[in-house]
């Protein structure tokens, strides 16, 4: 455990360095929210509601989904272990006393506390400063919408870690992630609010994964229905892919070692 | 009597600029080529990742309509003219984008020493025909637009529309060199270019009036990107501006291109000249 907090910390300290890196994302992340709320507020102009969703739930959404992109990475940049198994340097990896998913798990989370810090948090805020927002209503709430936002990250680097360790058996993972990026974005409610997306659609790609790092949040953070029946129906259908998703990795990480071939020279 | 060699005359490198980016691409599209089944899913994952926004955009003409007064195959117009400019320009110019990563690890320098333009090089630094995915899903959404778009086709409009595309290409092309630019001065800034580069597609995707007149004056004044799909959806379908702004100025993107390369090209000589290398 003490080991796991020590790369947590260091996964942390490796993106506070890149401070220029940071404030160009910021501002990236706040020009999309912008243009992104303007049009659907262009499409509230013409009618009042869209499926349950008014004006504020839509630009609220739609600065979460910003806020959120950093952290959980549904459009990327994926897991730098894919990287190091094509490169070779996975096998300096899988030397070390630890085990490979805890291991990156730590270090992603340094990375994702970093960015819901100083990329989510002021994203957010820039969205509060030109709209008006829907907050959550009460501690009980904003608590659900604090562990929605953990769980999230969950997904999003089980989800990624699986992209990576394809790699085993691709050795390029480029294919994985450009399928990973129109995933992430189209079925996470990143692009659209799946509320915009034909009824049947938008509530079967609720069900998926993917959902579970923008939509599923939103839902919860925003007191909205879902798909299972309120924020505790939408808290649970994270937990239960959280627990899949990382049983899944462990699983698969065993299979995947199995098959490194380290070149001698 | 020996002969001096000296070095060729300026006009002669930009020309030769021209002659060696041609080749550099052909080099790069035969190594692509070398790994057939990754550049076809490459693709493929492009041309849907275009699909999913156009999905998005009829999704959003499912609940609305008209947008600030412009339906479906207007809009289709609109986003067909951004797409094409912004995936033509993403294919033949995007590589610059990656300046910032090629100065921290030194192999900017590598282009430097090269006696080849490094705005070609860098241009065609890891050209991926993959890139056409973007483009063909985009160029059929305009390609249904033009045809199902309520447009009085006279012979300028029909001249004109591939001279409209080129402006627009122009004018993404000079955005991106230009966010380059800016990663002289700020190495890891490539998001901040981003905002620009991406950011722009997506903004012009749809009526710029949507966005209120301070954005569009920005747009046209500014950063011109209202000359890319804006004005010249405006003069095909002959309407008149919702904002006021002058007639003229959807005749005016060929010029605006030019000056906007010029400006490109200022930035990119000024930026080169005070290059100073990471040392590593």
């Amino acid at each position: 455990m003490r080991l796991h907090l020590a790369v947590f910390a260091c996964g942390l300290r490796r993106y506070s360095t890149y401070r220029a890196a940071t404030f160009a994302g910021l501002v990236t992340n706040s020009v999309f929210g912008l243009i992104n709320a303007t049009i659907l507020l262009a499409v509230f102009a013409a009618r009042p509601e869209v499926n349950g969703y008014d004006a504020t739930d839509a630009v609220t959404q739609v600065f979460l989904a910003q806020a959120l992109l950093a952290p959980v990475a549904a459009f990327g940049p994926p897991l730098g272990l894919g990287e190091r198994v094509r490169s070779g340097e996975v096998a300096v990896d899988l030397l070390r006393p630890a085990h490979l998913a805890p291991w990156w798990l730590a270090h992603d989370l340094g990375r994702s506390a970093f960015s819901l810090l100083f990329r989510s948090l002021p994203t957010f805020a820039v969205g509060a400063l030109v709209f008006t927002l829907r907050l959550p209503q009460g501690p009980a709430h904003w608590g659900m919408a604090a562990v929605s936002v953990a769980l999230a990250m969950l997904v999003g680097f089980a989800l990624r870690y699986l992209y990576a360790l394809a790699g085993f058996w691709l050795l390029d993972t480029r294919g994985v992630n450009t399928a990973a990026a129109l995933l992430g974005s189209f079925c996470s409610g990143l692009l659209l609010p799946l509320a915009f997306f034909p009824d049947l659609l938008g509530s079967s790609l609720r069900l998926l994964p993917w959902a579970s790092m923008v939509q599923v949040p939103a839902d919860v953070f925003l007191g909205k229905e879902g798909v299972l029946g309120g924020p505790l129906g939408g808290l649970a259908l994270q937990a239960a892919w959280a627990a899949a998703l990382l049983w899944l990795c462990a699983a698969l990480t065993a299979r995947a070692t199995r098959r490194v071939v380290v070149q001698g020279g | 009597m020996a002969e001096i060699h000296t070095a060729p005359s300026r006009s002669l490198r930009g020309f030769s600029a021209l002659l060696v980016y041609p080749r550099l691409v052909w080099v790069w599209t035969r190594a692509m080529a070398q790994y057939p089944a990754s550049l076809l899913t490459l693709s493929l994952a492009q041309a849907l990742i275009s699909l999913s926004e156009l999905a998005a955009l009829f999704f959003v003409f499912s609940h609305a309509g008209r947008l600030a007064g412009f339906g479906l195959h207007e809009t289709l117009l609109i986003y067909g003219l951004s797409g094409v400019a912004f995936s033509l320009a993403d294919l033949f110019m995007g590589a610059v984008e990656r300046l910032g990563e090629h100065i921290r690890l030194g192999s900017f320098d590598t282009m430097l020493v090269r006696p080849v333009s490094p705005l070609a090089q860098l241009a065609a630094d890891g050209f991926s025909p993959r890139r056409l995915g973007k483009l063909v899903p985009n160029l059929a959404a305009l390609v249904w637009a033009l045809g199902e778009a309520d447009i009085d086709w006279t012979a300028e409009r029909v001249l004109l529309v591939p001279v409209l595309l080129c402006s627009g290409f122009v004018i993404c092309a000079s955005v991106w060199t230009i966010g380059a630019c800016i990663q002289f001065v700020v190495a890891d800034a490539r998001e901040l270019a981003n905002s620009v580069t991406y950011g722009g597609q997506a903004m012009t995707q749809y009526p710029l009036a949507i966005y209120g007149a301070d954005i569009v004056r920005t747009a046209t004044y500014i950063v011109p990107l209202a000359f890319v799909s804006w004005q010249p959806a405006l003069y095909l379908l002959d309407r008149p501006d919702p904002l006021g702004l002058p007639e003229g100025l959807r005749h005016a993107s060929p010029c605006v291109a030019v000056a906007l390369a010029l400006v490109a090209a200022l930035l990119w000589r000024s930026g080169l000249r005070h290059y100073r290398s990471t040392g590593s």
